[in-house]
């Protein structure tokens, strides 16, 4: 890609940086990857947050690990374990409940991540290993939150685990065999927490590998914009460092005051307080929810209550949720369009406020007992939601007429005479 | 064009193939041990009968049992919950099979103690949906009088069975057998 061109070169300047590039020239990737690597002029702060989530995970990870120094998985201790680190460890309360809120922040960072991407069409052509990519981490980080949800052993971690590795039961033949593997017993018991500890402790490590896929993919074809144009010439683009540096940086720091905010004010907020009751597998709540999180796609599962030919209502939910998901992956191939972003797209523009609304509502409705008239508004939102991906976007790219775009990013953002200017300064 | 040459197999040949077949079953034999580690060890599959004595249960009366880490209800049903549950056509229940492991259809007989002993149930007391407990009539026993599962609404009848909701099946009867007239062993 010509319009790719680097915003200078790594020159090794002192004899060790010499000596280290000729042996293995990490220090010359890092450059220019972070610090001559070109990004689009045009980009907004929507587009801060892949680098705050790796900072997210990155704190995931050290408060995870400190955490783990003080844990114990044990069916009989954990709970106690937890409130020990609450009030027995040196700021135990503090890492605590950052890793607890991490984990609320790093999902409000990866929506806002997605819906950005929904709204430039930043999963289309050439980018769609990229958007899989994300949309793998996106099924790990879920899995991660799940089993780490399960380890204070209080009556939501019990009973969330319960149901949730209840959902494989609804497979045909190998369905309680595979449950009964799961849990290494007959129930969720003291096997399964060991072993989701021990997973839980893995897979932040196998997100960090895929997110190196990521950025790597990432960086092979370029940022996409808001205007959705490819870089076409060197003045389309910034030098990373010190234009993106500083944009990540701020946003990330006004992310941090958030952070802070539910951290320190409201740190049991975003959690239920049926978590602080020991898990008692002869008691179910009266009232399971999932994670705020989890509850669109918990939502999904409960909104088939209906037998669809031989498929049984419960395995109709499973495959309900789990293609809410699915579907995801297959979705550079199922929005027709060519126009990448919303902004010159001006019905798809609609139709993408129109999914957030749904996404949002269905979140809701998770949160809701399953009874009407919640179940039957669950049931249209799960339609529309399927709809929007399948019927919708298929067909927007066939009758849209798109309006017209500029010729390139630096037109977009300076005019037709700046951008000449421009052109003619840098020769 | 290039014709193609057959030529004997060299020693080479002969070592990748033999390595490669010798690494694969290896591979295999060894992936089933680490896969089989995570099934129910001799210690979760020991715990697997249970004893109790229900000289105590009056008509109207339950008890809630922990039998493999799982809850098993035993109810001694009044005579109306018994004619309730008899007055029910096989044919408005969902799921017709007794559950009770003896591949019956779901009479009330089927799915109680048996004959002389009908007005006592024991059976597994997991949702067939996604495994909560369900609440008897004590606390919302739900619109048929039996169990309400609360988590996603699956309404059991006073047999156990599954009238309405998500769940696919009725609560399943354990294996038991009366030990004497008052003792019964599960599992």
């Amino acid at each position: 890609m010509s319009g790719m061109e680097h915003h200078g070169h790594y020159e090794p300047a002192t004899g060790v940086e010499k000596w280290i590039d000729k042996r293995l020239p990490l220090p010359r990737l890092m450059y220019d990857s972070f610090v001559s690597y070109p990004v689009p002029r045009n980009l907004n702060y929507m587009y801060t947050f892949g680098g705050i989530l790796m900072i997210m995970l990155v704190i995931q990870i050290i408060t995870g690990i400190v955490l783990a120094m003080h844990y114990t998985a044990n069916t009989a201790i954990s709970f106690g374990a937890v409130e020990h680190i609450m009030r027995d460890v040196n700021y135990g309360w503090l890492i605590r409940y950052m890793h607890m809120n991490g984990a609320s922040m790093f999902f409000i960072a990866v929506y806002l991540h997605i819906f950005r991407g929904l709204y430039y069409g930043s999963y289309k052509e050439p980018r769609e290993l990229l958007w899989i990519l994300g949309v793998v981490i996106f099924l790990l980080m879920m899995a991660t939150a799940f089993m780490g949800y399960v380890l204070p052993w209080g009556q939501m971690s019990f009973w969330g685990a319960t149901v949730i590795t209840n959902l494989f039961s609804a497979l045909p033949l190998v369905g309680e065999p595979i449950v009964t593997w799961l849990w290494g017993g007959f129930s969720v018991d003291n096997a399964t927490l060991n072993r989701f500890f021990s997973l839980h402790y893995l897979l932040p490590f196998m997100i960090l590998g895929v997110v190196i896929l990521h950025v790597w993919a990432l960086h092979v074809t370029g940022q996409t914009n808001p205007t959705g144009i490819e870089v076409k010439k060197k003045q389309d683009t910034l030098p990373f460092t010190p234009y993106a540096t500083v944009k990540d940086a701020f946003a990330l720091m006004c992310f941090f005051v958030v952070f802070g905010w539910f951290l320190f004010y409201m740190p049991n907020f975003l959690g239920h307080p049926d978590n602080y009751i020991p898990a008692d597998p002869l008691v179910t709540p009266a009232h399971i929810v999932p994670e705020w999180y989890f509850l669109p796609f918990y939502a999904i599962l409960r909104a088939i209550t209906f037998d669809i030919g031989p498929i049984d209502s419960k395995l109709g939910g499973v495959i309900a949720m789990f293609g809410s998901i699915a579907v995801l992956f297959v979705l550079p191939w199922l929005d027709t369009s060519k126009v990448r972003s919303a902004k010159y797209r001006p019905i798809y523009k609609w139709f993408f406020w129109i999914f957030v609304a749904d996404a949002v509502l269905l979140g809701w409705l998770g949160s809701k007992p399953a009874e009407q008239p919640y179940i039957i508004i669950a049931q249209m939102a799960t339609l529309y939601y399927f709809a929007h991906f399948l019927v919708v976007l298929p067909l927007l790219g066939l009758y849209e007429t798109p309006d017209e775009q500029p010729a390139s990013i630096s037109e977009a953002v300076l005019g037709k005479d700046g951008d000449a200017a421009l052109a003619e300064s840098k020769g | 064009m290039s014709e193609e040459v057959y030529e004997d197999p060299t020693r080479r040949d002969f070592l990748y193939v033999a390595t490669g077949a010798f690494g694969v079953v290896g591979a295999a034999s060894v992936a089933w041990p680490f896969i089989d580690q995570m099934n129910p060890d001799a210690s979760a599959l020991a715990l697997s009968t249970t004893e109790v004595d229900i000289s105590s249960l009056e008509p109207g009366m339950s008890m809630r049992i922990m039998w493999r880490g799982k809850p098993v209800f035993i109810r001694n049903r009044t005579e109306e919950e018994v004619a309730a549950a008899k007055d029910v056509a096989l044919a408005d229940l969902p799921d017709q099979d007794a559950r009770n492991g003896k591949a019956e259809e779901a009479t009330d007989l089927a799915r109680s103690a048996g004959e002389g002993r009908e007005s006592l149930i024991v059976m597994v007391g997991v949702c067939t949906h996604l495994g909560c407990i369900p609440l008897g009539v004590e606390n919302n026993g739900g619109e048929f009088g039996g169990w309400f599962c609360p988590c996603h609404g699956s309404h059991y009848d006073t047999a156990g069975r599954i009238r309405k909701g998500p769940a696919p099946e009725n609560l399943p009867v354990p294996p038991f057998e009366f030990l004497s007239d008052n003792v019964i062993k599960i599992g």
